[in-house]
């Protein structure tokens, strides 16, 4: 919420006060405007021939900030949007601030003093507390390419408890010799970069306008898929609201659902294998259970084999992601009747998805706590009992040639486990048996000679259906 | 005449235009009961008499007709159904929902049929149409019995028509007048002496003949109910007989068939039966007993009712169990699988037919008591359990006492028969109980509870909770309860305070209660406990491993399997000294309870939200601070500014105090405490009758023999005549004394409290009384309004908050907690439990102002 630009001239034949006419503010007057979720102070603790430090002062009003614009479904609103660091840190809405004030020097403009703002000169920029995901590394990372000599200092979490270690603040302080319309650009893009927080308040129209700041300088930024992405991950769909209240209940917050198993090629590859398993069992009706954004759905509904193919998940969200992500609604009727989507839970038995050809469990078990796996083997083999299962899970074998995977660490924050080889087929054996199936392993991606493949599949057959 | 027509049934009338079908149908049944085509032809096509609308007409009249009967209600048909095709297709009708259909042929001659038609301006055909039906009619007339009617009446004449009453008849298997009590008796397949015995040790006395052969047994107050196969396999099966049907003809017992009984009529009548699985005993037995007896027995075989509905329709005993559509229901079908069950058609390594298990699917409210199947043990599945506890291969003979629910069991003598698969192993394909299914929680739901009526959950909010429930939740045979949420109390008028007790004492005077209790409030997370009382209870009560459970208010274990496990045990030692499942006469305990620290199930949230906010704060605000001052040395007009800067610095050093009393550090358990504070179940009993001040009394003996563990709760009570005292003891607690802006710290750290009705459970002319009410102290509410929230420009805008939807909903999450535990209690099937615990967080996920 606070940030100052402070520049000494040195070199230039202009008084350092002469920074005012740059910015288009008077150093005599301090300036109020209002923004989004608060309002926005520039003034000049110090403004001297020798030295000219402006400040923005942005005070956010949290209170308003929620209930501006949200009707009445304010309520539903969780409570980390009511206590949270936007009063204090320097987020995305500090860089709405900044483009609004300085609109005009941003754009390079300055009538007053034309060649001061076309040149390079001096400059001194001091973020107190700027949210920094990535830590003080990534602030070198993102400004020092750019011409900035970066100081980055980590602020601790709790002084009183060493233990928490540093916050994702840093103190800030960049300098170098640049125009200042770049540095100001710099800011309005980096800011809400390094923050990466969810933008409750930044609509899509925002984001627009922030890429349209990084022209110039961001296609040459050897970290400009980390910036791009950052802007164009992390917009969660509202139907989030009623799952991150009942987290917040328990008092723990919600994972963010990335995976680490790093390249997509073994995704594309385990739903090309999954797919030609259904092909080869000549599958005709079938259920991709736990089927997420829907990505095996749509490889699936390419096999014209497949006249009936049902998806399920257990997230209402993840269903609307998948309808979105597949234009389930603007199929034509034809195609539409192939596809039905139910949400449902794996450790409930659902009669919907009774005696079909096949149902596929593509990375799902992983998901489940292992006392509950039980209550999933009733659902699929009893239950729904079709005449074949497929079910796919990580190799944690294999885990060792993940670079990017730290040792003992899972592949996605919300598996509850990842199995060897031997496990998951002495528990498939098991599950087999009681159920009557029988059972074949098959490997999905380039195996490994001593490690086997990234991914293991487990081919379930009733035995009065072979 | 009078005509019966069973209470349940299908009529169909029968005969051509003009036979006085409709004016019958009226003078003997309700309009509602009626379904005439001519009807449904004007629903479809607003035009009775439009023939081209008979097709979709009849789709209609199938239609109503199949859900009344689905419903268990008598239905009319008023159609000419003269053509076989026509009744063919009710006769289905009645089958498919398991009722009699009963045909009424009316057949007035030709000419009065005529005549009426003729009188009638809307019908246009002539008597050539007539005729015709009156001639199908006749031919189709003598087949009627062979279609499937169980009984047909036929009228020939105007004034036999005129002349019929129709009596109702309540069919065989209704005996819903007959409350009992009865012990309801397992297979006992010749066992004489037994059943002897058993019906001795439950109190019967036996009457013998001149040689001294038992022919009747009477209780004083309670009837016996055999579930059938009496016969084969075992040493004495006509001993059995004998003493059974004396019981039944003296009214002491009634008896429903089994798959025994049924093959044994087959053999007495000389019909081609295989004769194995102990037939050959039996008739062995029964060449050496005269004919007469012989006689009698078939009689009495023939007799039996496929299954009886007792007690208001609270009872169902049949021989191989019954699923709920066919409870008092009367078909062949009805009556297979009364004697043999579903099965799935597969074969089991012994050769025997794999049973489907309908037990698992079974959601009625009726208890369902049968046999057939013999077990080690009988087991309650969804509040049906099966009796056959193997007596003649050398098991047991049981019976069950009801209403009471108590198993009462003879030891057999010896193994009379080998059986074709040992005994001890569990049926095949091992039993899966409690088996959930999705159409038990998901959709819009109405659950029906004890103390605030009829609730409903939308779908969206069962949506939202089955996502939770399914990655999130512990297994929900441990769940037995999830507590509700609280609601603040009235936002005080008081200046600088949101919250004060007098509110809430105000709240529960108006309502008049006026006997309180203030309990502290910690500073934990909610946690609920199901403690057992050793390590075999979890199995055998809830038919999980384990030693029971920890969870959060969304169903979470707090902690993973073996520090759960160890807390437990340190638990369970803490109330077995205490006494506490002695005291309850109880195996497994369920408590309320906060678990302290926070941080020790929040830490991540207390880092990344509070601290995050403090360590933000401490940054920022002394550089811009810093700026503002050198700005006003310099002579800039910003003093305003500068002034509410030093004022938020303190707001979140205020703050940053504020959550750091949340924080201590815990290693596995070390540092973990539990605070219980109210009781919620054990075994066949449940609590919010008592007292707060029992509970209070029950954690305080906890805390006695385990101070290490267990922190106690503070509490103080109060009444309409000391409400100061209890507003002093919320300023200690929280600090709230020294009133005044930036002064320093107060003496209390603490949360708050809660104010609860000192009698617990309170019912008042309103309705359920809240629970309790939260009154949370100043500094605290900065972690849940934001630093600045004491700011009068922030005060001002709080102040407006409302509380009518969260007390609502507190009070609707209490009565569907209530609910659960009553069930869980009285040992329901695990979906009606479960079906109140989803219910609680499928609310919670309301949207609703998360800071009340």
């Amino acid at each position: 919420m606070f940030l100052t630009l402070g520049t000494d001239l040195t070199g230039i034949d202009a008084p350092a006060s002469d920074f005012g006419f740059l910015l288009h503010k008077n150093p005599a007057r301090p300036q109020l405007i209002e923004v989004t979720g608060g309002s926005a102070h520039v003034f000049y603790p110090e403004a001297t021939d020798e030295r000219c430090t402006a400040a923005v002062l942005l005070e956010i009003d949290p209170i308003g900030l929620v209930r501006s614009g949200r009707g009445k479904a304010a309520e539903g609103f969780t409570l980390g949007e009511y206590v949270n660091d936007r009063p204090y840190a320097a987020s995305s809405l500090l860089a709405v601030a900044l483009a609004k004030l300085f609109r005009t020097a941003m754009n390079g403009r300055c009538d007053a003093r034309p060649e001061l703002a076309a040149r390079a000169i001096p400059l001194e920029i001091h973020v107190p507390a700027l949210p920094c995901w990535g830590g003080s590394d990534l602030a070198e990372r993102l400004f020092a390419p750019l011409g900035w000599t970066v100081d980055a200092r980590p602020v601790p979490l709790d002084p009183q408890i060493p233990a928490w270690g540093d916050s994702r603040y840093v103190d800030l302080r960049l300098t170098g010799v640049l125009r200042l319309a770049d540095a100001l650009n710099h800011l309005y893009v980096m800011l809400p970069v390094l923050d990466d927080a969810k933008h409750y308040w930044v609509g899509s129209d925002e984001v627009d306008k922030l890429v349209r700041a990084g022209e110039g300088w961001l296609g040459a930024h050897p970290e400009k898929e980390l910036i791009s992405r950052r802007y164009l991950a992390h917009r969660r769909y509202l139907a989030d609201a009623a799952l991150e209240r009942l987290a917040e209940v328990d008092g723990v917050e919600l994972a963010d659902e990335s995976s680490d198993e790093g390249s997509v090629s073994l995704a594309v590859e385990r739903r090309g294998v999954v797919a030609g398993v259904l092909r080869e069992l000549g599958a005709r009706r079938v259920a991709d259970i736990g089927c997420g954004e829907g990505a095996l759905v749509g490889e699936l509904l390419k096999d014209p084999m497949i006249g009936e193919l049902i998806a399920t998940d257990v997230s209402a969200r993840a269903l609307i992601g998948a309808k979105r992500r597949l234009h389930y609604d603007d199929l034509p009727d034809r195609q539409r009747d192939r596809l039905r989507f139910l949400q449902s839970s794996v450790t409930y038995s659902d009669e919907r998805l009774a005696g079909l050809d096949a149902v596929v469990l593509m990375e799902v078990i992983e998901h489940v706590d292992p006392p509950r796996l039980p209550a999933l083997a009733h659902s699929v083999f009893r239950a729904a009992h079709p005449a074949a299962i497929v079910i796919t899970t990580p190799n944690s074998e294999y885990n060792a040639l993940f670079p990017s995977l730290p040792a003992g660490n899972y592949r996605h924050p919300d598996h509850r486990f990842e199995w060897t080889r031997p496990e998951f087929e002495t528990w498939s054996h098991e599950v087999a048996t009681r159920y009557n199936y029988s059972v074949e392993f098959r490997p999905v991606g380039p195996p490994d000679p001593a490690l086997g493949p990234p991914t293991q599949l487990a081919l379930f057959r009733r035995e009065d259906a072979r | 005449m009078k005509i019966d027509v069973p209470a349940l049934s299908l009529v169909v009338l029968v005969g051509a235009s003009g036979s006085g079908k409709s004016t019958f149908a009226r003078q003997h049944f309700l309009a509602t009961e009626v379904i005439s085509s001519d009807f449904c032809r004007g629903l479809v096509s607003d035009d009775e008499n439009d023939q081209a609308a008979t097709k979709d007409a009849f789709e209609v009249l199938n239609f109503i007709a199949g859900k009344r009967l689905a419903a268990g209600r008598l239905t009319v048909i008023d159609a000419t159904n003269v053509q076989p095709d026509a009744r063919k297709e009710l006769v289905n009708l009645a089958r498919e929902y398991d009722v009699l259909p009963v045909a009424i042929v009316l057949d007035p001659p030709e000419r009065v049929c005529i005549e009426r038609t003729e009188q009638r301006a809307d019908r246009q055909f002539g008597a050539k149409v007539i005729t015709r039906q009156r001639s199908q009619l006749k031919r189709g007339l003598r087949s009627l019995k062979r279609e499937g009617f169980r009984t047909v009446h036929v009228l020939n004449s105007v004034d036999e028509i005129d002349a019929v009453s129709i009596e109702r008849t309540r069919l065989f298997n209704d005996l819903k007048d007959r409350t009992g009590p009865f012990d309801i008796i397992g297979d006992v397949h010749g066992c004489r002496p037994e059943l002897e015995q058993l019906l001795t040790d439950l109190g019967y006395t036996i009457t013998r003949d001149a040689t001294g052969r038992p022919i009747d047994a009477v209780h004083q107050d309670r009837r016996a109910v055999f579930v059938g196969d009496l016969v084969d396999r075992g040493p004495d099966t006509p001993g059995v007989l004998r003493l059974v049907m004396g019981m039944v003809a003296n009214g002491n017992a009634y008896c429903v068939p089994g798959n025994h009984e049924d093959k044994l009529l087959r053999a007495l009548r000389g019909k081609n039966v295989k004769i194995s699985h102990g037939l050959e005993t039996t008739l062995e037995q029964l060449a050496l007993e005269p004919q007469e007896f012989r006689d009698e027995v078939e009689t009495f075989i023939d007799g039996l009712i496929s299954h009886y509905v007792f007690d208001g329709g609270k009872l169902v005993v049949s021989h191989a169990g019954l699923v709920e559509r066919m409870h008092g229901r009367a078909s062949g079908r009805v009556r297979s699988f009364c004697l043999y069950g579903e099965t799935t058609g597969e074969t089991d390594e012994f050769g025997l037919p794999v049973r489907y298990p309908w037990a698992n699917d079974y959601r009625g409210r009726a208890m369902v008591v049968y046999g057939h199947t013999p077990t080690p043990e009988p087991e309650w599945i969804n509040n049906t359990i099966c009796l056959d506890t193997g007596c003649v291969f050398g098991g047991s003979l049981t019976a069950l006492r009801y209403p009471e629910r108590e198993l009462v069991s003879v030891k057999a003598a010896e193994e009379y028969y080998a059986p074709a698969k040992p005994l001890h192993v569990a049926t095949a394909p091992s039993r899966e109980p409690d088996v959930l299914e999705l159409t038990d929680v998901t959709g819009r739901r109405v659950i029906e509870t004890a103390t605030h009526g009829r609730l409903s959950v939308r779908a969206e909010q069962a949506g939202a909770a089955l996502e939770v429930m399914s990655r999130f939740a512990i297994d929900p045979r441990f769940l037995l309860y999830l507590p509700p949420t609280m609601s603040p109390v009235a936002t005080s008028p008081e200046p600088g305070l949101l919250e004060h007790p007098r509110q809430a004492f105000e709240t529960y005077r108006a309502q008049g209660v006026t006997e309180l209790v203030c309990e502290e409030k910690h500073m934990g997370s909610r946690a609920v406990v199901l403690l057992t009382r050793d390590d075999d209870v979890a199995e055998k009560r809830f038919g999980v491993a384990g030693r029971g459970a920890i969870h959060t208010r969304t169903g979470r274990s707090f902690f993973d399997a073996d520090l759960t496990d160890e807390l437990l045990l340190r638990l369970r030692r803490v109330a077995s000294d205490a006494g506490i499942f002695e005291e309850l006469d109880t195996s497994w305990l369920l408590f309320d309870a906060e678990l302290l620290p926070w941080s020790a199930k929040a830490e991540d949230l207390l880092r990344n939200q509070y601290a995050a906010v403090g360590a933000a704060a401490r940054t920022s605000l002394p550089a811009a601070t810093a700026a503002l001052r050198s700005a006003v040395d310099a002579g800039l007009d910003m003093g305003e500014l500068l002034a509410s800067m030093e004022r938020r610095t303190t707001n979140a050093a205020k703050f940053t105090e504020a959550y750091r009393r949340y924080c201590w550090p815990t290693d596995g358990l070390d540092g973990v405490r539990l605070a219980p504070f109210q009781v919620l179940a054990s075994e066949g009993a449940t609590y919010q009758d008592r007292p707060h001040a029992w509970h209070l009394d029950v954690a305080d003996r906890m805390v006695a023999k385990g101070p290490e563990l267990i922190t106690q709760t503070r509490r103080l009570f109060v009444d309409a005549d000391n409400w100061d005292a209890g507003i002093a003891w919320w300023e200690e607690l929280t600090g709230a004394g020294g009133e005044g802006q930036g002064e320093g710290e107060g003496k209390g750290e603490g949360e708050g409290m809660v104010v609860k009705p000192a009698a617990n459970l309170t019912r008042t002319g309103k309705g359920l009384a809240q629970p309790g009410l939260k009154v949370r102290g100043r500094e605290y509410l900065r972690l849940i309004y934001g630093p600045d929230y004491t700011d009068p420009a922030n005060f001002t805008r709080l102040r407006d908050r409302n509380l009518g939807h969260k007390r609502s909903l507190a009070l609707r999450e209490y009565a569907l907690g209530l609910e659960s535990l009553d069930r869980a209690a009285r040992g329901e099937p695990l979906w009606r439990i479960h079906e109140c615990v989803f219910a609680v967080l499928a609310l919670e996920s309301e949207p609703v102002d998360p800071r009340l």
